[in-house]
């Protein structure tokens, strides 16, 4: 019944705009006018428009600021997340002017140069001159911009060295839930491979092998200590998924076939963001991040970050594969 | 070639296998406009759920059949809609629709050619686009749905139907249509090469073409040397589904069973995706920036400022466009390195592009702007451009795409330049040259009204998304209700979709202008905007051949407007100097430096 009175209402909308655009071209026409020709008033009060617009614009991006900076991630939980949050802040003050003035300039221009039968355009076509100010300018700002973001790359992609104590752990991703296996005291990762899946040894765990003697499975949260900088390996046992730990400021895809790695140091604790945010249930979390299936939007795990001694006492009371 | 005037009787040969590229630059338009219309209600459908999460509504009910139930989009279906939403949007309405209509609407009228140098190669170009977009909506009505696995449509999700249900029927057929797109591109482009080279007329030199046609030159040139790579792609991905090999596949275990491929890899696919994927948003590009330019020149009655570092930083955005693809795989699991080469070329394509801008700024100032809604879209294109391109800064910087990859960041920064810039230089194109494609004029009342509720609302849309992906909510999620730090977050949804509907709804306003005027609009005169290009020499009414009698030579570049003596009064006495008026006696052409 809706569907028909839509569809109606459609149809005499359609009939009626079409005698108002019959009549408005014949009213032109017995002005002595031309419908499509824009006159110079019309032109004017569209150039106005346009000069509001930029009040518009420019004012809606401030208020938006107002209202939704502050939903911005926190402060950053791991330690080659500052340089990053560094880099963001330059960048964005770099190009928060440059979107604001040449849309001032932009759009005043629109309103000061619209036309007028008093004015003759300028035939102005080149200039070398400017041509090349405004090529050497945004190169130059550009090279800080990449040695500044090259070198945090360069440091953050880089693997724990062996010799630093870290946290080893590998991270699997299936449709749809993690996985964390942390290597325990001998700090090396069994063998693994999806033929050795079954039933508990939900990632393919070669229990044969030494190194998986004390690796240990951990579902639902896993923890971290404070301070001491975790090496990731990513594995994927059906589809390409991605680790997404925002307050950490990492993120790497989870490719099957493959591992991939990605490190930080965290140097907040659970408790301590907690106070930050405000928020006594505020809980890192590890999201997926790569389309990968009807539950792509609900692929997640708590992170908890905590001391030394509190990480020591809830990685004890993980089972070992093999228990 | 002369004058054909016997097609009269043959409707068929007139209308539905025209070789005559005016008629061809229609098809593509309106088959365009259809599935870009398709893709707008999909996109309307989505922002529904995502504005209000898991409420019930009867359009959902009424449109997606079994794919919903009581009215709430199944969660895999939601992103077989987004999935189908991108695709249609990039490939059918801003490749083909918007090169396939003005590359072969404009290049031979602005070049002086009586038609495209293969009419025949033409026509097949229209039909196999057609044909590939009859069978992409058909995948829509296959068992499982349609492709799903994101319009980057990655293995192993897009290989393996037991992962997704769109990944079986729906995505051969997606993979069929699209190598029958891909053969229907190539051959557009290489006729639009061909044509350009070798089809000019007389005194038409490559430093006297208007900028659209460098704009479609390059643009055809990109499409001849990149679809190619995503044609084998999915090839490849063909093979791995459905005969067995592992070129993208292995260690998989799915559906409580390990598969029998081994040795492939995912990030090939990648690799070989994106090789197309980026030269492919330039294709999407550029010819909305060559339309910009002749726009914008024309309507400021002003030549067209640094028209050769246009050309250059046309001729520079394509070159780089090849070389900065993996920056859609700064965190693939690719070597680092290849990272740091990344950035730095993706950084560098920022140069070329800040000097478009600037330029335009230019063209612009001390200008006698006339606003029809060609050039509000044109001055629109403008600002969105700068908007979507600076927030590339972010997204370039490798350190910085860590935490910005795949969220509302990057759906923010790619619809608003291709959205947004790539649409509106569309939209600015078919007004401006309505009375070239149809011989009637659009209303500008209307087309205002159409460009100021698309432009507000589209900013409405997207300029939020830039916060959400800050907050680090990611893209292609179906709800953001199932984690607390994104509770905030919801009502933001609420405010882009409410601006959605709106935007949606004014498109319609564009679409009855549209078919208003072509079947009963005023009837245009040759030269409506008093412009020095080609297409407005020839007459108003359509026939094979473009011009009765000689192709006009060409004497000047395009750009002559405006132009005065040293009293200060207009050459000619007029603001505007066709190609066509021969140089004076101590005049020199405005194309030569």
């Amino acid at each position: 019944m809706m569907t028909i009175v839509v569809i109606i209402t459609a149809i005499l909308i359609v009939i009626v705009g079409s005698q108002l655009l019959k009549i408005a071209e014949l009213k032109a026409k017995s002005k002595g006018e031309l419908i499509y020709e824009v006159s110079e008033k019309q032109g004017k009060s569209q150039a106005v428009i346009l000069l509001i617009f930029m009040f518009g614009l420019i004012g809606f991006f401030f208020w938006q600021m107002y209202a939704w900076y502050g939903l911005r991630l926190p402060v950053s939980a791991s330690a080659h997340g500052e340089a990053i949050d560094y880099l963001s802040d330059v960048t964005f003050l770099i190009i928060t002017p440059v979107f604001l003035l040449t849309h001032v300039v932009l759009l005043w221009f629109c309103f000061k140069y619209a036309y007028s039968s008093k004015r003759k355009a300028l035939f102005f076509s080149h200039s070398n001159k400017l041509e090349t100010v405004w090529t050497v300018a945004p190169a130059l700002v550009l090279t800080v911009l990449i040695l500044m973001g090259l070198t945090s790359w360069n440091e953050i992609m880089t693997p724990v060295p062996s010799e630093t104590e870290h946290v080893l752990i590998e991270l699997t991703g299936q449709q749809f839930n993690w996985t964390a296996r942390y290597a325990g005291d001998d700090k090396k990762l069994g063998r693994s491979h999806v033929s050795l899946i079954e039933g508990v040894n939900g990632t393919g765990v070669d229990l044969s092998d030494v190194d998986a003697k004390d690796d240990k499975l951990v579902k639902g949260e896993f923890h971290l200590p404070i301070g001491v900088p975790v090496q990731f390996v990513f594995r994927s046992l059906d589809v390409i998924h991605s680790a997404y730990l925002p307050h950490f400021r990492a993120q790497m895809n989870c490719v099957p076939g493959i591992t991939t790695q990605f490190n930080f140091t965290p140097t907040i604790t659970t408790e301590e963001m907690r106070i930050k945010v405000g928020n006594d249930e505020f809980n890192y979390v590890l999201l997926c991040n790569k389309i990968c299936g009807a539950a792509h939007y609900n692929m997640q795990m708590d992170v908890i970050v905590e001391s030394q001694e509190d990480y020591d006492k809830w990685l004890a009371e993980q089972k070992t594969l093999v228990e | 070639m002369s004058t054909h005037q016997h097609h009269t009787k043959d409707f068929l040969f007139t209308y539905v296998f025209s070789t005559d590229h005016k008629m061809i630059s229609k098809q593509f338009l309106i088959t365009g406009f259809l599935m870009g219309f398709i893709g707008l209600i999909m996109s309307t459908l989505f922002r529904l759920q995502l504005g209000w999460p898991g409420e019930s509504f009867e359009i959902v009910e009424l449109l997606m059949g079994s794919w919903q139930e009581n009215g709430v989009m199944n969660p895999d279906k939601y992103l077989a809609l987004v999935t189908m939403h991108g695709t249609i949007m990039v490939f059918f309405l801003l490749t083909a629709g918007l090169s396939g209509t003005f590359s072969n609407l404009l290049i031979p009228l602005q070049i002086g050619a009586r038609d495209m140098a293969s009419g025949f190669l033409n026509m097949l170009s229209y039909w196999f686009f057609f044909v590939s977009s009859v069978i992409m909506l058909i995948s829509l009505f296959v068992e499982g749905g349609s492709a799903s696995a994101g319009w980057t449509i990655y293995p192993p999700l897009s290989a393996l139907p037991q992962a997704i249900p769109g990944s079986g029927a729906g995505m051969t057929l997606w993979l069929i249509a699209m190598s029958i797109f891909i053969v229907s591109s190539l051959i557009g482009s290489l006729n639009y090469i061909v044509t350009v080279f070798n089809l000019r007329t007389k005194g038409m030199s490559m430093t006297r073409l208007p900028l659209t046609i460098w704009a479609f030159l390059l643009t055809a040139v990109l499409g001849v040397l990149s679809f190619p790579v995503l044609l084998s792609a999915a090839l490849l991905l063909v093979f791995d589904r459905s005969f067995g090999t592992s070129f993208y596949l292995s260690d998989i275990y799915i559906g409580g069973q390990v598969l029998d491929h081994s040795g492939g890899s995912p990030i090939l696919f990648e690799h070989l995706f994106w090789f197309l994927g980026h030269p492919e948003v330039y294709i999407v590009l550029l010819p909305a920036l060559g339309i910009t330019s002749e726009i914008i020149s024309t309507m400021s009655r002003k030549p067209i400022f640094g028209y050769r570092a246009m050309i250059g930083s046309m001729m520079a955005i394509a070159f780089l466009s090849f070389i900065v693809w993996g920056h859609h795989m700064f965190l693939t699991g690719m070597n680092p390195f290849l990272g740091s080469v990344f950035t730095f070329t993706t950084l560098l394509i920022a140069i070329p592009s800040a000097v478009k801008v600037f330029n335009y700024l230019t063209t612009l100032w001390k200008g006698n702007i006339v606003f029809t809604p060609a050039t509000l879209f044109s001055v629109g294109l403008v600002s969105t451009f700068i908007s979507g391109g600076v927030t590339g800064l972010v997204l370039g910087n490798s350190a910085l795409d860590i935490n910005v990859h795949d969220t509302y960041f990057v759906i923010g920064h790619f619809h608003i330049v291709m959205g947004l810039s790539a649409i509106f230089g569309m939209f600015a194109g078919v007004y401006h040259w309505f009375p070239k494609l149809f011989g009637r004029m659009m209303n500008n009342k209307l087309g205002n009204v159409h460009f100021w509720f698309t432009i507000v609302c589209s900013y409405g849309v997207f300029f939020p998304m830039h916060f959400l992906g800050f907050a680090g909510v990611p893209r292609r999620y179906y709800t953001f209700s199932e984690f607390p730090m994104f509770e905030e977050m919801i009502s933001i949804n609420e405010f882009i979709s409410i601006f959605a509907i709106i935007a949606m709804l004014a498109q319609l306003v564009f679409f009855f202008n549209f078919v208003y005027s072509a079947l009963r609009g005023p009837k245009a005169p040759m030269n409506p905007w008093r412009a020095n290009s080609l297409e407005w020499t020839t007459p108003v009414e359509h026939f094979h051949g473009n011009w009765y009698g000689e192709i006009p030579t060409v004497y000047r570049w395009p750009y002559d407007y405006s132009k005065v003596d040293s009293n200060g009064d207009y050459l000619y006495g007029e603001d505007f100097i066709p190609q066509t008026t021969p140089l004076g006696e101590n005049e020199k052409d405005g194309g030569e430096h």
